[in-house]
């Protein structure tokens, strides 16, 4: 009992004070599980990190999720999961539902026509950090054109995302890795170096 | 019909988007607005910007909420387990076996192939956003609160939800 308490405590805390999405509350993950309550070493905690960016979908719920199962099987993997993201869903129904009862008044229509171009900002700003991580990745040149196909894709022939999606990752996979030579040097620098 | 429906607007995103869960907002978008049609533009981005206020993980705060207005409480549920679910069981049983390929350029190239989408995607979002704005509250406060909330949030590191408090503000005093 005391360890689902325990976990339900853990990742309450980390749903409620993560900002910024998923990928906001892994320090708060991190804090939680490695430093106060040590279920997992700081290195097996990075393992996992990078192994659940290798997956699509939402990262905390993937941690909270296998962490929880680790820690106490089926059932402590529903409560971590639960425990992340229940409370905010139950604050967004309750706020949204008494919002759209009073959106009529033209102060609420004021309220949310200036909520607007705030939103277009952090978008904007999540755009950037996507394109620059491609960037970072496979440098511009690939990146841009990559980008322009992807473009043309979804907007004039109106393909559905995850059609562009679902090929790019096929490609990723078929394609051929011609620099296994230079990751085995590689390798061998940072074994040196390590 | 309406819960599949509800099944594949979340089930579809979480499977595609990598990145976490901000990833996965122009995709949800995608199905919600486009596909569905249950929401518009406009409430897409007052239910983006509440998200945004709150605390959590924001593409079960999606899930959850659209969910909810569509189907209830069981719509919200199914919401959440698709957009939760999959990638969540992938990760339990196959931990093995993906942690031997972590390394690999293969798996490596996968997250780095779709960036470029999900950044015109979210790219073409704030696009419409500011679009929707101009048209609703017309060029010089649309510029003038775009200006405000970026030097706010990405200059002066504010916390996005006193940005969005403080916007509320100034929409119900002088935009109403």
């Amino acid at each position: 009992m005391k360890t689902h308490w325990d976990l339900f405590i853990a990742f309450f805390r980390i749903g409620m004070l993560g900002y910024g999405g998923g990928p906001g509350s892994i320090p708060l993950i991190h804090k939680e599980v490695v430093d106060k309550y040590k279920w997992m070493s700081d290195e097996d905690f990075g393992d996992l990190l990078a192994l659940g960016n290798t997956l699509p979908g939402p990262i905390a719920t993937k941690l909270a999720g296998y962490i929880g199962h680790n820690v106490s099987g089926f059932i402590g993997m529903i409560n971590a999961v639960l425990a992340t993201i229940l409370p905010t869903i139950i604050l967004m129904i309750i706020l949204l539902a008494s919002l759209s009862s009073i959106d009529d008044l033209p102060w609420v229509q004021g309220m949310t026509a200036a909520v607007i171009p705030v939103v277009g900002v952090m978008l904007a700003v999540l755009t950037w950090q996507f394109f620059d991580k491609a960037v970072k990745g496979m440098g511009w040149m690939q990146s841009g054109v990559m980008a322009i196909i992807i473009f043309a894709l979804l907007y004039f022939l109106n393909m559905h995302p995850g059609i562009v999606i679902g090929f790019l990752l096929l490609m990723a996979l078929v394609k051929k890795d011609k620099s296994s030579k230079k990751d085995e040097t590689q390798q061998h620098v940072r074994e040196k170096e390590g | 019909m309406k819960y599949w429906h509800i099944f594949m607007a979340f089930f579809i995103p979480g499977i595609l988007g990598y990145g976490g869960g901000p990833a996965s907002i122009p995709l949800v978008e995608h199905e919600v607005v486009e596909r569905y049609e249950w929401m518009s533009v406009q409430e897409f981005s007052e239910m983006l910007a509440l998200a945004n206020s709150l605390p959590g993980p924001i593409a079960t705060k999606m899930a959850g909420y659209i969910g909810y207005d569509e189907g209830g409480i069981l719509g919200a549920f199914i919401g959440v387990f698709a957009a939760v679910a999959p990638s969540l069981i992938i990760m339990i049983l196959l931990v093995g076996i993906l942690y031997k390929y972590k390394d690999s350029n293969k798996v490596k190239r996968l997250t780095q192939y779709v960036r470029p989408v999900i950044a015109i995607l979210l790219g073409v979002m704030a696009w419409n956003f500011f679009k929707e704005s101009y048209v609703g509250i017309g060029f010089w406060q649309t510029a003038l609160i775009t200006i405000c909330s970026y030097l706010l949030i990405e200059r002066m590191k504010v916390h996005p939800a006193f940005v969005i408090g403080a916007a509320l503000v100034y929409g119900g005093l002088l935009l109403g």
